[in-house]
């Protein structure tokens, strides 16, 4: 095991170009995936891919934020960020897994939702919290894992799950330090400090209950060692996908609700 | 617990009329809006509306309370609940006690049972002057307390949203209450319940992309401000000036996400109608 790194020393390391995105992951997780697309309302948003392939010979659906790999991709992609048809092609999909009892496993990669005219006027925030709560009484096992950045609403609407799980050095937060030293402070060069003083390490999601695993990386960071990195991902969701299966689905909601319901500190 | 003054509108009536001198100047109101000037009592008389413009001024939660439901029928949940420091976040937990002092409320909602002409609710209140109405644990924790309670006991629910978003100061924990409210809102649907939304002045980020959007009926205040991302960040990223109207409830109610507007002085009426239509009668005594 290295030494563990600062926040802000991962936060640096998820922006490293070559840090593997979904597309890298899907072939060597999975087997037989197809592609789907569109939200049948709208259009196609190339910033979440959605899709059916399997996993050790069972059919799951895959969702997840797809980050560029070079300019090309990330314009095409739009860094991430997606809008509106991008969370409802998430829920169209994951409401297909349901239909023909197919788990879902999330894959959460992104700077936050876009901020933009045409994502407010599609109702950004009605399709983000649509996706919370449909996501919260889905009949089907879901399990998501956060990639490099879990950013904001934009994250939490594919992280309503049974499980979630940090790679090592991925963050997930309520806005990027960035925009928090921005609000808090006025003042955006205090992004480091901000990074420190958020709790956004896989290590504090454990401790504040809202990740219950951690993905180790290879030496250096995920964009090392690719094989090993997908392989680490393999293991977990073949652990994980069949103990959620197995599970009786009134209880498996019970326990989804109860594990978002009891995150919050107060004094009464 | 929050201090009710169901007189509030009258009290602040009484003190403007009273004891008037020859050179009495009555105190005026300055419209943010129209800029125009008008007496403050006709302001509050008109329960913080620009008799002008129509500009709908925010109020707090008792003064909200005051003007939406029945005399003396309201009964708080959770009134002494108040917020841990999850992050253990610097000068968060003296901020708040100095907010407590400053203001009637412990935190940014206000939840609890009432009547709307006869028929029995659960409502809940965001309070803007507190933290910007944002979201933490204790706004996630009584709004979720407040639709599980309507759950249990077949009620519906109004809610009156003002929300800056997301509680920063409660980091990751603030986030998370989104999926909180919005499980909770989703068990009472489930089970049938009403959920009627109103969303007043300023109904943003996580609030908006939660709990808010969620309602059966999504009702407005006009010209209050509805949306998901701010409308600086907006700016920022595509560089160039909003329109004025952009993300105003008249923008959101033409783009399909507000069922309609309703000014304040029709809001109790417009309430009590939707309720009967949903069958939530006043109850037989
Ligand atoms: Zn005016």
């Amino acid at each position: 095991m290295e030494e563990k790194r600062s926040a802000w020393e991962r936060l640096q390391l998820v922006h490293t170009k070559g840090r593997p995105t979904v597309r890298d992951y899907i072939p060597l997780v999975f087997s037989d995936f197809y592609e789907m697309h569109g939200d049948r309302l709208y259009g196609d948003d190339k910033a979440i891919l959605g899709g059916i392939g399997r996993l050790d010979g069972r059919p799951v659906t895959i969702i997840g934020q797809v980050k560029g790999r070079d300019l090309n991709e990330n314009k095409a992609c739009n860094f991430a960020m997606p809008h509106p048809e991008g969370y409802r092609k998430a829920l169209r999909l994951a409401r297909q897994a349901e239909k023909f009892h197919r788990p879902i496993v999330c894959f959460i990669d992104t700077p936050g939702a876009f901020c933009g005219v045409a994502a407010e006027e599609r109702g950004m925030g009605e399709a983000i919290a649509k996706n919370i709560a449909e996501f919260m009484t889905l009949r089907t096992p879901i399990i998501s894992i956060v990639l490099g950045e879990g950013g904001s609403g934009g994250a939490l609407a594919l992280g309503v799950c049974d499980e979630l799980a940090m790679l090592e050095n991925a963050q997930y937060s309520v806005l990027s330090p960035r925009g928090f030293a921005t609000i808090l402070w006025k003042d955006a060069s205090r992004e480091q400090e901000a990074s420190e003083i958020m709790r956004i390490t896989a290590e504090d999601m454990v401790s504040l209950g809202v990740a219950e695993a951690i993905i180790e990386e290879p030496l250096g960071g995920a964009h090392n060692d690719l094989d090993k990195i997908s392989e680490n991902i393999k293991e977990y969701l073949s652990l994980k996908i069949p103990e959620k299966c197995q599970k009786d689905i009134d209880e498996l909601l019970k326990e989804r609700y109860t594990k978002f319901r009891k995150i919050g500190e107060f004094i009464e | 617990m929050i201090r009710l003054f169901e007189d509030f509108f009258g009290v602040v009536k009484k003190r403007f009329n009273s004891g008037i001198e020859d050179d009495y100047k009555p105190p005026m109101f300055k419209c943010p809006r129209c800029q125009s000037l008008s007496p403050l009592s006709k302001y509050e008389e008109l329960h913080r509306v620009c008799p002008l413009c129509n500009y709908h001024g925010r109020l707090s939660a008792a003064e909200r309370i005051a003007v939406t439901v029945d005399k003396g029928s309201f009964k708080e949940f959770d009134a002494d609940m108040k917020s841990g420091n999850p992050i253990d976040f610097p000068d968060y937990t003296e901020k708040q006690e100095k907010l407590r002092e400053s203001t009637d409320i412990n935190d940014a909602v206000v939840t609890g049972t009432a009547m709307i002409k006869g028929s029995e609710v659960v409502i809940g209140i965001m309070d803007s002057r507190y933290m910007m109405g944002s979201m933490g644990s204790v706004v996630g924790e009584k709004i979720a307390r407040a639709f599980e309670y309507a759950t249990e006991n077949g009620l519906p629910v109004v809610m009156f949203t003002a929300s800056g978003g997301a509680r920063m100061q409660e980091g990751i924990v603030s986030l998370m209450q989104m999926a909180k409210t919005s499980g909770a809102v989703k068990l009472h649907s489930d089970n049938g319940g009403l959920y009627i939304a109103v969303m007043t002045d300023p109904t943003t980020g996580g609030v908006t992309a939660s709990f808010a959007s969620l309602g059966d009926i999504i009702i407005a205040e006009p010209k209050v401000i509805i949306g998901f991302a701010g409308r600086r960040v907006i700016e920022n990223t595509i560089k160039q000036r909003l329109p004025e109207d952009f993300q105003l409830a008249e923008f959101m109610h033409e783009k399909g996400f507000v069922d309609m507007i309703v000014e304040r002085r029709k809001m109790r009426s417009v309430l009590s109608h939707l309720l009967k239509l949903h069958g939530y009668d006043k109850k037989e005594v």
